[in-house]
């Protein structure tokens, strides 16, 4: 077996709404090595959220399998399916929401302790719970740690739900938008601190996000997975993505980025996509869903075929790219109608 | 530089709650010129939105606007915003300054067609000629890049956030004013969606002239669309420049802070760093500089004395006691790589 900490293998979910099924993902293959840094980034409705949710157990997908340590999570029973359930955390996106706001903090941390009979009284739920204050940086815990979360501000309940996925000794914790929601000059500091749970904690830590300027700086040394549309279009590592970008997705969406850099962004190359709308997921494209969008359209094949990941024709580097001219070595000739 | 449209002069605003009072702005200051976009930048509670508001008169209740003037110059009239009668207030909302709210997409009525929506602006105005009203409509429409014919007959249900948005900024200037507020206006958008908005912004405002305070936590964006930023720090402006000023040659700590804290994505690995510490408490906000106890050039005349907002060169004013330290510290800032 592969020494995959985690692994998606073809796997699919749709939501049903009224009579019609939404494909919400479709065939997402995945391999998460133990302590890499992974990124899932996409806009808005393509799936990234939805995975998060599938590798951690909040949900199930509609078909296909996830491994947890080389095991097929669907099989697992009782106390094994307790302990994934406890090795994978999430920490959510909105801070605001994600936190009881008539518990105190304790309260929120001692849960899970008590819970998973992590402690046996009172006084070492309260002993975790300052530990773990102290692990994401709230100290002095007294200050903390019998506040509502209405006594803190964002960044530092951010901090708090990240001391609550610490609290079953995780590891895998898959961090969805984490600091989307915080103010930017304190976000760094909160990515740095996860980032370094990764080496004090041994945690192997997946970043969803639709920021890739925050997936490059979090994901240098790993891989981002770029996803359209409920798949996987480009996967490869970081520094390939952010500077030799493929798929023409990732391509647009790479020059389209504003940077805090006026000189940069304003002289910046610009692709013009064929439309600005994404299809609705229920009225899929056939093909491959970019080709109405796609500048480099290739009639007759784009919308005829299915492309799946694969390495670019004759390149020899990591990089999988789910374009069919790319991976069979056609150049791309921009489209005229 | 040409002609000031709007000059704010030692604006500053309280809310009045059970603590006591918050000091949301504070001896705001600054012209803003005829076709020129101005950046407010700051984080969450800075004041950016509540000066903004200030302008249209339409601060919530619990604010009290405590001192400071606000002049308005329309075809070499000039006249204090603070002192309009209501039925001038009324007639200067929309005609003379228009607002575009956060989020406002949903702003909508969701029952009207899209055309009885600017007919009803236009009304509401006193524009009484309906042929003008849609002639300029489809001119507008056309303006923000969307089937101008299409969109006026469809409800807002019909089209996407992207498309609900430019017909947004279109609605925006169909009186034609003078001044456009955009509160964070590409934050709720896709990237491919937002770029869209910003060429669309690019070309109107170049078309129609009309001058720009666009409010914003993303540096990125300030970056790509403005003239002249302003970064605001605790309700107070701590520096005002022009873009190529504070991004490249900043003299403010906060500001030195906030672009040492955001990823850039054509770079290899970045040194970034947080700004230590959280937002003070705008009810007993710290002595001296505001900013003092996050600052890491502080020292003691910072805690006793509040920095004047002064020009340190032709049209870059900044409020900082040591701005030698800033300028010594900037120059790692943009080391190419």
């Amino acid at each position: 077996m592969s020494d995959a900490i985690i692994e998606f293998k073809q796997i699919y979910k749709s939501f049903k709404k009224g009579r019609t099924s939404i494909p919400v993902l479709q065939d997402i293959n995945l391999a998460v090595k133990k302590l890499e840094y992974l990124c899932l980034v996409g806009e808005s409705g393509c799936g990234k959220t939805t995975s998060g949710k599938i590798l951690v157990g909040l949900l199930k997908p509609s078909s296909g399998q996830i491994f947890f340590e080389g095991q097929d999570v669907s099989t697992l029973r009782g106390s094994e399916y307790t302990r994934y359930r406890r090795a994978v955390q999430i920490i959510h996106q909105d801070p605001y929401a994600s936190l009881n706001p008539t518990h105190t903090i304790y309260d929120i941390l001692s849960f899970p302790l008590f819970r998973h009979k992590l402690v046996k009284n009172r006084a070492q739920a309260r002993e975790r719970a300052g530990q773990l204050l102290e692990t994401v940086g709230l100290t002095p815990v007294r200050d903390v740690i019998d506040k509502y979360p209405h006594q803190l501000s964002g960044g530092q309940r951010q901090r708090v739900s990240i001391a609550r996925a610490l609290t079953t000794n995780p590891k895998v914790i898959v961090a969805d938008e984490s600091v989307s929601m915080v103010d930017v000059s304190i976000r760094i500091s909160i990515l740095n601190m996860m980032m370094n749970m990764r080496e004090s904690l041994g945690v192997t830590m997946i970043f969803i996000t639709h920021d890739l300027a925050l997936a490059k700086y979090f994901a240098w040394q790993g891989r981002i997975a770029v996803m359209y549309l409920g798949r996987i279009v480009e996967i490869g590592p970081t520094p390939d993505i952010t500077h030799f970008p493929q798929h023409p997705y990732t391509k647009s969406l790479l020059s389209a980025i504003p940077e805090p850099d006026p000189d940069r962004t304003r002289t910046k190359d610009q692709i013009r996509l064929r439309s600005e709308d994404i299809p609705r997921l229920t009225e899929l494209p056939p093909g491959c869903s970019f080709h109405p969008r796609c500048p480099w359209f290739v009639p007759g094949l784009c919308d005829k075929q299915l492309p799946q990941l694969a390495p670019v024709a004759d390149s020899k580097g990591p990089v999988q790219v789910a374009c069919l001219p790319m991976t069979q070595g056609k150049p791309l000739i921009p489209y005229e109608s | 530089m040409s002609e000031v449209v709007l000059s704010v002069q030692d604006v500053s605003i309280v809310y009045r709650v059970s603590r006591g009072q918050v000091k949301a702005s504070q001896h705001i200051s600054f012209d803003l010129h005829k076709g020129e976009s101005l950046a407010l930048i700051g984080e969450s509670g800075s004041g950016k939105t509540t000066v903004s508001l200030s302008f249209i008169d339409m601060l919530p209740s619990a604010a009290k606007i405590t001192g400071g003037k606000v002049l308005y110059t329309r075809d070499g009239k000039t006249e204090n915003i603070f002192e309009f009668s209501e039925a001038r207030m009324r007639d200067f909302r929309w005609h003379d300054c228009a607002m575009v709210f956060q989020g406002a997409q949903n702003a909508f009525n969701p029952v009207l067609k899209i055309k009885e929506q600017f007919l009803d602006t236009a009304r509401a105005h006193g524009w009484r000629d309906k042929g003008k009203v849609i002639k300029r409509t489809l001119e507008l429409l056309r303006l923000v890049r969307l089937d101008p014919e299409r969109t006026l007959e469809s409800f807002p249900h019909e089209l996407s956030g992207g498309m609900k948005q430019r017909t947004l900024l279109a609605l925006g200037v169909l009186l034609d004013p003078q001044v456009v507020i955009l509160d964070e206006p590409t934050t709720a958008l896709d990237i491919l969606t937002q770029r869209a908005i910003i060429e669309v912004l690019k070309e109107m405002q170049s078309r129609l002239g009309f001058s720009i305070i666009f409010i914003s936590h993303d540096l990125a964006l300030a970056a790509e669309m403005a003239d002249r930023v302003a970064t605001m720090y605790a309700g107070e402006m701590v520096e005002l420049g022009s873009t190529q000023h504070i991004f490249y040659e900043p003299l403010h700590p906060y500001s030195l802070g906030l672009l040492q804290s955001v990823p850039r994505l054509s770079q290899d690995k970045d040194e970034l760093s947080s700004i230590k510490g959280n937002p003070p408490d705008l009810i007993d906000p710290p002595s001296g500089c505001k900013f003092h106890p996050r600052c890491p050039f502080a020292q003691e005349l910072c805690n006793q004395e509040e920095p004047v907002f002064k020009e340190h060169e032709p049209g870059h004013f900044a409020a900082c006691h040591f701005t030698e330290n800033v300028i010594e510290a900037r120059a790692n800032l943009w080391k190419k790589d």
